[in-house]
C-alpha cells in the first residue's frame, strides 16, 4: 500500500510542478499578485508531496519491504539499520528521488525564507524551479519509478555492494546533491532575472547567499567523497581525475568563479551578463554530472547506448534547460553591462582574473572527461585521459591563480597599482621566497617542486591573514585601535580570510604527501615487521570475526618508532558471503596532521598476508583546507550584509525607498 | 590454534575462489632491484588498465591490470629503456593504455584547447575597457550633490 500511496505522492508533485511552473509566471506577466502568490503554496506542497515519497521510500528500505524491485536489488535484511536506510540513495531510483526532493527543498526553502524578495522575481524564479522539478518528476515516473513492485516478493533481496555499506555513503551523496541541487535555484534567478529583463545590484545581493550555500554543501560533499576514497579503497589515493569526481569539480570550479563574480556585479554593476552566464552554465556543469553518472556514458559511449532511456531523458532535460536559457540569455543580455569604471588593476580587475582562471580551468576538466568520449565517437581510435594530461594543463592554470589569490584582497578598488600592492604583502612575499630558498637549500635542487608548492602554500596562508594586518595595521596603529578595526571587520572578510587560508592548506597538505609519501608494500606473517617513514609495523595478530552481513579478518599491527611503542592498528578485510565481495578497511592512524595507513589484501603464501604500509605526512590538511573553506563560506552566510531578505527588512531603508 | 587454523584455510580458499586479490601491486610481484621497481611504479601509474574505468594498472586490483604490471616488470628486467617497455605494451593493448595522451591530430584541441580558451577569456574580458575611453570619467558631483552629501556626512539624516 505504501508504495502505492509514495507513486501517487510523486504524480501529484509532478502536477503541482507544472502548475507552478505556469501559473506564476502568467501571473508575473499580468502582474496578477494572487497568481504570484500560488507560487510560494505550491513550492511548499510539493516539497511535502515529494518528501512524503521519499519517506515512504526510506521506511520500505528500513523495514525491508521486498516487494518494491529497488528494496529487492539493493538492500538485504541482514544488513545493518542504519546502511538499509542510506541503501535508499545508493541506487539509481533512489538517489534520483534524492535529488527531487532537494530541488523541491531549495524551491520551498525560496518561498518561506525569500518572503522579502520582490514579488514578480520571487514568482518568476519559482516557476522556473517548478519547470526543473517537473522535467525531473517526470524522468523518474516514466523511466525510474523508485516504487516499482516486485511479484513474487523474494524473502530475501540482494545486499547493497558492500562498498557503499559504509557510513561515507549515509554522508557523501546527501551533502553533494545539497550542492549540485543547490545551484538549481541559482539558475532559476538567473533566469527569472533574464524574463524580467533587469538585474542590477540588489539582484547580486539577493542571489548570493544562495550561491554561498551552494558552494558550502559542494565544498563538503566532495571533501566527504575524497576522505571516504582515500579510507575505503585501500591504497590511500584521494583524488583520482576520475570523470565522476570531475563531475562534481566542475560545478565547484564555476560555482567558485560565480561567487566571485556576484561581488564585481554588486559593487559595480559590470560583469552582469557574465554572471548571468556563469550562473546557467554552473547548473548545467550539475546537470552534466547528473547525466555522466546516471548515463552510464562514462565506462563507454557504447555502454550508454545498451540502456539508453534514462541517459537520452537527463540529456534531452540537459540540453533544453542549458539551450533555453542560453537562448533567453541572448535575446536578453544585450543591454545589461556598462563599460567598466574601475581600471585593469583593481580589485575588480583581480575578481576578473580570478574568473578568467577558473573557467579556463573548468573548461580543461571538461575537456579532459569529454574528449575520450568524443573520439570514440567520431572516429575508430580510443583514447584515455588521465592524471598526467590535468598536471601539465590545470595545474599551470592554478599557479598565476594562487599567486593572484593573496594579491586581490590586498587591492583597492577602482584602481592601484601591482606596486603599491606587492608593497603591503613585502614581508609576507619575502618570507615566503625565504621559505622556498631554505627548502631548495636543505633539500637539493630535486626538491624544486616541492620548494614551489610549500612556498605557495605559505603565500596563501600569510596572505590571507595579510587580509587582516591591511585592514587592522598592526604594530602602526597604537593596539587598541587596532583591536577596534578587528572587532569591526565584517563576518564576509573573515570568511574570505578562512577560505583563502583554507586553499593555503589544501596545496601545503597536496604538496607534502606528493614529496614525502612512504610506502611499503610486504608479505608479512605474524610476527614479522616492515618499515615506512621512519615508523616499524609488526604484524601482531590476525584474528577471524563474524558480524551481520559479513566475515572480517582483523590484522592487528604493533607500530614503533626508534624501538619505541608508537600504537597498534587493526586493518580489517571483510567478505560479504551474499555478493561474493571483498573490501578492505584501512587502519589510520593521525600523527600530528599526518597519517599512518596500513591496509590487508589477500592472503599471500602460507601464512602470509600481502600488506600496503603508508606514511602519508600532512595528508590531513587535504581535507583539513577544505573543512576551513566551507568554514569561511558559512562566516561569510553570516554576514549581516547577505542576510536574505535584509534590504527590504530594515525598516530605515524601506521609509527611505519610500 | 585449531580455529585460527580453520579459519585460515577457509578464508584462503574463499579468497583464491572469489577474491579479486585487493589492493593494487602485491608484494610478490616487486622487483627485487629498487631502482628497477621505481621505475616500473612511475611508469606503472601513467597506463591505463584497459577494463578499468580510468584507473591506472599501477591502482587496480583487476587481473588483467597484474598482468600488465608482470610484462611491464619483465620488460625492465630485459634491459627495455622505459620507452621501450611503454612501446612494447602499447604493441599489445593499443595506445588506449596511455593515460598521458600523446599529441596527434585527433588530440591537437586537448592538448591546445586550455591554451585558446585562455586567450578567448583574456581577449573577452579585456572588451569591457574600450581604447577610446580608456580614462573613465568620474560622474562629476553637481552643487546639490555636494550639499546632499555633505549633509549626510555632517550626521543629518533627511538633507
Amino acid at each position: 500500500m505504501n508504495a502505492e500511496i509514495g507513486q501517487f505522492a510523486l504524480i501529484l508533485a509532478l502536477m503541482i510542478a507544472v502548475a507552478q511552473a505556469v501559473i506564476p509566471q502568467a501571473g508575473a506577466w499580468r502582474r496578477d499578485r494572487t497568481l504570484m502568490a500560488f507560487a510560494d503554496h505550491a513550492a511548499v506542497a510539493q516539497l511535502l508531496f515529494v518528501g512524503l515519497a521519499f519517506g515512504l521510500l526510506v521506511h520500505a528500505f528500513a523495514v525491508s519491504d521486498f516487494s518494491i524491485l529497488v528494496v529487492a536489488s539493493n538492500s538485504s535484511a541482514a544488513m545493518p539499520a542504519g546502511f538499509r536506510m542510506s541503501a535508499t540513495w545508493g541506487n539509481h531510483e533512489g538517489s534520483l528521488l534524492l535529488w527531487i526532493l532537494i530541488l523541491s527543498l531549495f524551491g520551498a526553502a525560496v518561498a518561506v525564507l525569500g518572503r522579502t524578495l520582490p514579488a514578480r522575481l520571487r514568482a518568476r524564479t519559482l516557476a522556473v524551479q517548478g519547470l526543473i522539478a517537473a522535467a525531473f518528476l517526470a524522468l523518474t515516473i516514466f523511466t525510474s519509478n523508485p516504487f516499482a513492485r516486485l511479484h513474487p516478493a523474494p524473502a530475501e533481496g540482494t545486499e547493497l555492494n558492500p562498498l557503499l555499506q559504509d557510513i561515507g555513503l549515509i554522508v557523501h551523496p546527501p551533502f553533494l546533491y545539497l550542492g549540485y541541487v543547490g545551484f538549481s535555484i541559482v539558475f532559476s534567478f538567473a533566469v527569472a532575472a533574464l524574463i524580467e529583463g533587469r538585474v542590477d545590484a540588489a539582484w547580486a545581493r539577493m542571489v548570493r547567499p544562495w550561491v554561498l550555500l551552494a558552494w558550502i554543501f559542494l565544498t563538503i560533499g566532495i571533501t566527504l567523497g575524497s576522505y571516504w576514497a582515500y579510507y575505503e579503497l585501500g591504497w590511500g589515493g584521494w583524488w583520482f581525475w576520475d570523470p565522476v569526481e570531475n563531475a562534481s569539480f566542475m560545478p565547484w570550479l564555476a560555482g567558485t568563479a560565480l561567487l566571485h563574480s556576484a561581488i564585481v556585479v554588486e559593487r559595480r554593476q559590470t560583469l552582469i551578463a557574465w554572471t548571468i552566464l556563469l550562473a546557467i552554465l554552473t547548473f548545467s556543469l550539475s546537470l552534466v554530472g547528473t547525466f555522466l553518472v546516471r548515463s552510464g556514458v562514462i565506462t563507454s559511449v557504447h555502454a550508454f547506448a545498451s540502456d539508453p532511456a534514462r541517459g537520452i531523458g537527463v540529456l534531452l532535460i540537459l540540453g533544453a534547460f542549458t539551450g533555453g536559457a542560453l537562448l533567453l540569455f541572448a535575446l536578453r543580455a544585450a543591454g545589461f553591462d556598462r563599460s567598466a569604471t574601475f581600471r585593469p588593476v583593481s580589485r575588480e580587475g583581480g575578481l576578473i582574473l580570478n574568473n578568467i582562471l577558473l573557467v579556463t580551468a573548468t573548461a580543461t576538466v571538461f575537456l579532459g572527461t569529454f574528449y575520450p568520449l568524443a573520439v570514440e565517437m567520431l572516429g575508430p581510435d580510443r583514447i584515455s585521459v588521465g592524471p598526467p594530461y590535468y598536471n601539465r594543463s590545470f595545474v599551470p592554470l592554478m599557479i598565476p591563480l594562487l599567486l593572484a589569490v593573496s594579491i586581490g584582497p590586498v587591492l583597492r578598488w577602482k584602481r592601484d597599482s601591482l606596486r603599491a600592492a606587492l608593497g603591503r604583502l613585502r614581508w609576507v612575499a619575502a618570507g615566503c621566497v625565504l621559505l622556498a630558498l631554505a627548502l631548495v637549500l636543505a633539500l637539493g635542487s630535486g626538491a624544486l617542486g616541492t620548494a614551489l608548492g610549500l612556498g605557495l602554500a605559505a603565500w596563501l596562508v600569510f596572505g590571507a591573514l595579510a587580509i587582516w594586518a591591511v585592514r587592522a595595521q598592526p604594530f602602526v596603529l597604537p593596539w587598541r585601535r587596532t583591536a577596534g578595526l578587528t572587532r569591526s571587520m565584517p563576518a564576509g572578510t573573515w570568511g574570505m580570510i578562512c577560505a583563502h587560508a583554507g586553499l593555503g592548506l589544501l596545496v601545503a597538505g597536496i604538496t607534502a604527501v606528493t614529496a614525502w609519501e612512504d610506502e611499503a608494500i610486504v608479505s608479512l606473517s605474524v610476527g614479522q615487521s616492515a618499515e615506512a617513514g621512519g615508523y616499524a609495523f609488526t604484524l601482531t595478530a590476525v584474528d577471524v570475526l563474524r558480524r551481520d552481513n559479513y566475515e572480517s579478518e582483523v590484522a592487528t599491527f604493533a607500530v614503533a618508532r626508534d624501538g619505541v611503542p608508537v600504537t597498534t592498528m587493526t586493518a580489517e578485510r571483510r567478505f560479504f558471503p551474499q555478493t561474493e565481495r571483498v573490501t578492505t578497511e584501512a587502519a589510520i592512524a593521525p600523527r600530528v596532521l599526518g597519517n599512518l595507513y596500513v591496509s590487508v589484501g589477500g592472503p599471500s603464501g602460507a601464512g602470509a598476508w600481502a600488506v600496503r604500509i603508508y606514511s602519508h605526512p600532512l595528508v590531513l590538511l587535504i581535507w583539513f583546507g577544505p573543512a576551513l573553506m566551507a568554514f569561511g563560506g558559512l562566516l561569510s552566510l553570516a554576514d549581516r550584509r547577505f542576510r536574505i531578505g535584509l534590504l527590504a527588512a530594515r525598516p530605515g531603508l524601506r521609509a527611505a525607498r519610500a | 590454534m585449531m580455529r585460527a587454523l580453520l579459519a585460515f584455510v577457509l578464508l584462503a580458499g574463499l579468497a583464491a575462489a572469489v577474491a579479486p586479490p585487493a589492493g593494487a601491486v602485491q608484494p610478490d610481484e616487486i622487483l627485487t632491484d629498487p631502482a628497477l621497481e621505481a621505475r616500473a611504479r612511475a611508469i606503472g601509474k601513467d597506463l591505463r588498465c584497459v577494463v578499468c574505468r580510468n584507473q591506472s594498472i599501477d591502482d587496480s586490483n583487476a587481473g588483467i591490470a597484474r598482468d600488465m604490471r608482470i610484462i611491464l616488470r619483465e620488460r625492465l628486467l630485459a634491459g627495455d629503456s622505459d620507452e621501450e617497455a611503454v612501446a612494447f605494451l602499447v604493441d599489445r593493448y593499443g595506445s588506449f593504455i596511455l593515460l598521458d595522451p600523446p599529441v596527434t591530430p585527433a588530440t591537437w584541441l586537448l592538448w591546445g584547447g586550455p591554451a585558446l580558451l585562455l586567450l578567448a577569456a583574456v581577449f573577452g574580458f579585456s572588451r569591457l575597457w574600450p581604447r577610446r575611453t580608456a580614462d573613465v570619467a568620474e560622474p562629476a558631483l553637481d552643487a546639490a550633490d555636494r550639499a546632499r552629501a555633505g549633509a549626510l556626512l555632517d550626521g543629518d539624516p533627511r538633507p
